[in-house]
């Protein structure tokens, strides 16, 4: 990876422009999410010893874990679906006066996550190119003209980006400079869904798996009530600081590529 | 070390009270050679004041259990200043929302330090874990809401560089240090929230949950970024506010 070469391809805007069709690899990808269960991981913490246990050693597998490349592009999509899902927000007329600022800054910034990402993946040799995206969900939903789904599917694709970075840490593991550019955009992330979440009168922070989006996108808070850290189950471990309900906010809960495709390709065409 | 001063200390007032000889005093300390060395001079100091002060500073280590400790560092002053907040009388006094996050806060704070001192202490001896530290928050003022917000977005802010900058500082070659860089992000995330909930409560309305003054711009691709700051910069910045009174070092810490 050569970030002097991102830094010049940044500057190309061709390639922010660039067609590719995104659309028969995703249709494949959002249909897999479901035969790939969130996976139990063995976590151990009992050793800092170089040799993992076997147990331990089946989490870090290679199998499981992307390319950078596949990342990069995955991170691409989702901050391309986020960047268009703004933009025509504030194009709409949707958002609330009071609400302008807030939105367009998120939507800034989720533009700047496309641009630096389709440096980063046309620097690779990947396609950049952004699928089509449907945010009424085939007309199901009166996004555009009820601000209140607005919201709610801003909290979604906030708390799912936050969720899909954290995902694919290991994978960018080997890449120093990857990793924290990915971090740096994983915490941004989690900055603009607490915004969002508090917009809508929720906690900042997820409680259990909580979800107050419609029903159909409790996906987007699948194993959040996870209480095991490090191998270490902290149910019950803190009563006099908030109990589960803190401990499960405390801890934000990664999730597969699959699952993020799955919640993703609700949304594309 | 914590725990052997103050078994150390027990041992002390065992002695005076029954004017129990130093040889005997040695017999009931049982503690290993190392120790022993420590039990002689705490007596030292009892004696004349002339002995050997414990000079032995505490650093963070290397590798991984370094950075779990660097963690544990931050997460411990997370923990202690917002106890503090809410015993203070602007908490009390402040508004049902108000309340109600920096409760919360202090209860992630707490779970993530007293998580830290659980994975730590599982693996590794207790020599190697940082000890808890003490701290100085007299330069808040706990009555004022602007002196503890202002003071809880840079501990938040400063969580989120620190985190961010220590990931790639986690050796992931195995599945142990793989699972410590899931658990940064899964940390971090909850730091960031926290940070953006706070500005938002100091400028509500505005885009201060984000505010361009704590992003960086990668690339040119504009300010849309939170920051990545290593261990060297956290730590002297955390060392200016003069919260943490307990001196540590970080000398041994991995910096790629």
């Amino acid at each position: 990876m050569n970030f002097i070469k991102i830094l010049e391809t940044l500057s190309d805007k061709e390639l922010l422009y660039s067609k590719g069709s995104r659309r028969a690899s995703f249709t494949k990808m959002k249909n897999i999410g479901k035969d790939v269960a969130l996976a139990s991981i063995p976590f151990g913490l009992a050793s800092l010893s170089p040799k993992a246990s076997a147990a331990t050693a089946a989490m870090g597998s290679s199998a499981m874990q992307a390319s950078p490349l596949e990342v990069l592009r995955f991170a691409l999509t989702l901050e391309y679906l986020e960047r268009d899902f703004y933009q025509m927000g504030l194009d709409s007329g949707v958002i609330a006066a009071e609400d302008q600022d807030v939105f367009q800054l998120i939507a800034d910034h989720e533009s700047s996550h496309v641009d630096f990402l389709v440096a980063a993946v046309g620097s690779m040799g990947g396609d950049t190119g952004s699928p089509e995206f449907d945010f009424t969900a085939g007309g199901t939903l009166d996004t555009f003209t009820n601000y209140q789904t607005f919201m709610a599917l801003a909290q979604g694709f906030e708390d799912t980006g936050v969720r899909a970075y954290k995902g694919q840490a290991g994978a960018l593991a080997n890449d120093n400079t990857l990793l924290t550019y990915a971090l740096q955009i994983h915490s941004i992330e989690a900055r603009h869904a607490s915004q969002v979440r508090r917009m809508r009168g929720e906690k900042g922070w997820i409680v259990k798996n909580e979800n107050t989006l419609p029903s159909s996108f409790s996906a987007i808070y699948a194993g959040e009530q996870n209480t095991v850290q490090g191998g270490v189950n902290l149910s019950g471990m803190f009563g006099n600081v908030g109990g589960d309900d803190a401990v499960t906010a405390a801890f934000d809960e990664p999730l597969t590529m699959p699952e993020v495709n799955a919640i993703a390709g609700l949304f594309i065409v | 070390m914590k725990n052997k001063k103050e078994s150390l200390g027990i041992e002390k007032a065992n002695l005076f009270a029954q004017e129990t000889s130093r040889r005997k005093f040695l017999q009931y300390s049982g503690l290993a050679v190392v120790g022993g060395s420590l039990v002689l001079a705490g007596c030292s100091d009892d004696d004349d004041n002339s002995g050997p002060p414990d000079t032995e500073i505490f650093d963070l280590g290397s590798g991984n259990l370094g950075i779990l400790n660097y963690a544990y560092a931050l997460e411990q002053l997370e923990a202690a200043f917002y106890k503090q907040v809410v015993n203070g009388s602007y908490w009390q006094n402040a508004d049902a929302e108000e309340k109600q996050i920096l409760e919360d806060l202090y209860e992630h704070e707490t779970i993530h330090r007293d998580f830290f001192k659980t994975a730590i202490s599982a693996a590794v001896s207790s020599e190697l874990m940082l000890p808890e530290l003490e701290f100085d928050f007299s330069s808040v003022n706990f009555g004022d809401r602007d002196s503890v917000l202002q003071t809880s977005v840079i501990l938040e802010d400063t969580g989120v560089a620190a985190y961010n900058g220590a990931g790639s500082l986690i050796d992931a070659s195995d599945a142990t240090g793989a699972v410590y860089l899931t658990l940064a992000g899964k940390i971090v995330s909850v730091e960031a929230r926290h940070a953006s909930a706070v500005r938002n409560l100091l400028n509500p309305g505005s885009i201060n949950f984000a505010s361009p003054d704590v992003l960086v711009n990668l690339a040119g691709s504009g300010k849309a970024y939170d920051k990545a700051i290593a261990p060297a910069g956290i730590l002297s910045a955390v060392k200016a506010t003069g919260f943490i009174t307990t001196e540590f070092t970080a000398n041994n810490l991995p910096t790629s």
